[in-house]
């Protein structure tokens, strides 16, 4: 039963890899470039949905549908402003960029909201008992679960089924050859963006219903847990970030469990650096084999 | 007629195997219209569907492509020839905005496109096919032309993500139209297969139906016949017509194979070092001297 309780609480931590790891891997794909300033949208999107609750008095659904309109007006600008200037750059370049835009965000929260954790409030509060109370499951893990699967059918079906969608994958695959099927690149770059940002405001509020001390750097370990995850899973697959992200979670609570808290970082990374020794693409990743 | 000996034509034969070749590829003769360019008789009442006026770009100081002239009627098949390295690929760089000219003007339809973006050219009316295949190879053929009716699908992001009728209707009517494109070039039986796993014909004939699929009025084809065997190449002949004939737009195609290019384009432009050397009817640029320098070197060169 105990088992259970570290399994569903892996599963629950994994979800919110998941969400984040699909905003990452949705950028990777498209724009071919590793957003590394993700994980601090995430905690903007936290901050917001934090003032939009604590300020205004909201409850949580407006409160997290404020944060993400205003995650996605940032994802966007940021996208207008730092990374499209660097469209034709080599990848260092805009690679140093996003770690820039990473250091400013937090910098920025850190000018406006100050260093000092907020309390966050829960998006959902109570909790599941199950076998007489042997197992209890909190409704928070439960939403995000639940939000992860919708987010990821919803995705799988929008990449493949709509015209924005396969105008998102002829975009990965050739953006010169998508730009003469006059597919405006720029316009579905910024959607991607759009799209990752808003999903990371659900991430934010859902990340802080788990541990709800709200910093500046709130994001960062998340974010850079999330892109391993992303990577675990194979870059650019939407069912390799799910995947990815759930048996990072997992993986990362059972060793907490049982092996040990500090070390459990560790592991995880270790767990990564393994499986990259054996899949180079990741899980689900493309094996792309060179042509001589 | 003994195999490997000469028949001698005589001038019958000759007017058959022309009227039998006009009859299939509907060539009219070309008449002078603006400056020096001329146009197949039956679109010269019509605005040219492009004009080239004294266009030109330069690579840091190497003049790639300079004065190039061409115009290109309605309905016209029209090619561009010349020795590799002359700067064909790079003209259609040009239509197509991928390069920005240094100078000089291009008409779409009487239009300037000066400012507008590779995607608005598109959507202006240009399409082009590449030399080397750039379909989308890991989508599936049908994919591939849904991408290319991008801009004929009308519904917004809200209809996308709440699946609204206007979501539904928009992708089955393409749906429908790119089966219909891809049974023109006979690709419907592998409509769900991945571009890439294509034999290379079939791949060919599918850059050309996706090109199509975004309702151009003036194709542009990068040697579609390269890599191809003679059967192949008298198919895509025959689809090239059959492109003009259905659609009713113009073909600016660039190609290597001179049967294929002397058997359907009705204007040809030849160009070397950048620069057109000749225009004219396949009659024409076939006894053109400074055609025959280009491609086989001068007469009276010192030969080793």
């Amino acid at each position: 039963m105990k088992f259970l309780a570290y399994l569903v609480s892996g599963i629950s931590l994994g979800s919110i890899y998941a969400i984040i790891a699909l905003g990452y891997t949705m950028v990777y794909g498209i724009a071919k470039m590793l957003n590394f300033a993700h994980g601090d949208v995430i905690m903007v999107g936290g901050y917001v949905s934090y003032l939009a609750a604590a300020n205004l008095g909201l409850p949580a659904l407006p409160s997290v549908l404020i944060a993400m309109v205003v995650c996605t007006i940032l994802g966007i600008t940021i996208e207008a402003l730092a990374y499209r200037p660097l469209r034709a750059a080599p990848s260092l370049a805009v690679l140093i960029t996003a770690i820039g835009v990473s250091y400013l965000l937090q910098n920025l929260a850190l000018l406006i909201w100050g260093a000092n954790p907020k309390a966050y409030t829960p998006v959902v509060s109570g909790t599941l008992q199950l076998f007489d109370g042997q197992l209890s499951i909190s409704y928070v893990s439960i939403l995000t679960v639940a939000c992860c699967v919708v987010i990821m059918v919803a995705l799988t079906l929008f990449t493949g089924k709509t015209r924005m969608g396969k105008a998102m994958r002829a975009c990965s695959e050739d953006k010169g050859a998508a730009q003469l099927m006059g597919i405006n690149v720029n316009r579905t770059i910024s959607l991607t963006f759009a799209i990752g940002s808003a999903l990371a405001a659900i991430a934010g509020a859902l990340l802080c219903s788990f541990s709800p001390a709200l910093m500046p750097t709130t994001g960062s370990m998340p974010g850079i847990k999330a892109f391993t995850a992303a990577v675990f899973g194979g870059i650019g697959s939407i069912p390799g970030a799910f995947l990815g992200g759930i048996l990072l979670g997992v993986i990362e609570a059972l060793a907490r469990a049982y092996i040990s808290t500090q070390l459990s970082n560790s592991i995880v990374f270790a767990v990564l650096i393994i499986i990259l020794l054996v899949r180079p693409a990741g899980l689900l990743g493309k094996h792309t084999q060179e042509k001589v | 007629m003994t195999p490997g000996s000469l028949r001698v034509l005589n001038s019958e034969d000759v007017w058959d195997a022309k009227t039998e070749l006009q009859g299939k590829f509907k060539r009219d003769p070309l008449v002078p219209i603006t400056r020096t360019s001329y146009i197949p008789e039956r679109d010269a009442d019509k605005t040219p569907i492009l004009e080239c006026i004294d266009l030109g770009i330069t690579f840091g100081g190497l003049k790639a492509v300079d004065n190039f002239n061409m115009t290109i009627g309605r309905t016209e098949i029209a090619g561009l020839i010349g020795p590799n390295g002359a700067g064909k690929t790079t003209i259609f760089n040009l239509l197509t905005k991928v390069y920005q000219p240094t100078h000089g003007t291009i008409l779409l339809d009487g239009k300037d496109i000066a400012g507008m973006s590779t995607a608005h050219v598109n959507r202006a009316g240009i399409a082009r096919t590449f030399q080397n295949i750039r379909l989308f190879h890991n989508q599936t053929v049908l994919d591939n032309v849904l991408i290319g009716l991008h801009n004929e699908m009308d519904y917004g992001m809200g209809g996308a993500i709440l699946r609204l009728p206007g979501y539904w209707r928009a992708e089955k009517i393409a749906r429908a139209r790119a089966m219909e494109y891809l049974s023109l070039f006979h690709l419907e039986d592998h409509a769900e297969e991945p571009a890439g796993s294509l034999p290379y014909g079939a791949q060919r004939r599918l850059e050309i139906a996706r090109a199509l699929a975004t309702n151009p009025s003036l194709l542009l084809l990068d040697e579609p016949a390269a890599g191809m065997n003679p059967s192949e190449t008298a198919e895509l002949m025959e689809n090239i017509a059959r492109i003009r004939d259905t659609f009713h737009i113009a073909v600016l195609l660039i190609e290597h194979d001179m049967s294929l290019v002397m058997n359907i384009c009705e204007g040809i432009v030849v160009l070397n070092f950048g620069r057109i050397i000749a225009k004219g009817s396949p009659d024409d640029i076939r006894t053109d001297p400074k055609v025959i320098e280009a491609y086989l070197g001068r007469k009276g060169g010192k030969s080793l």
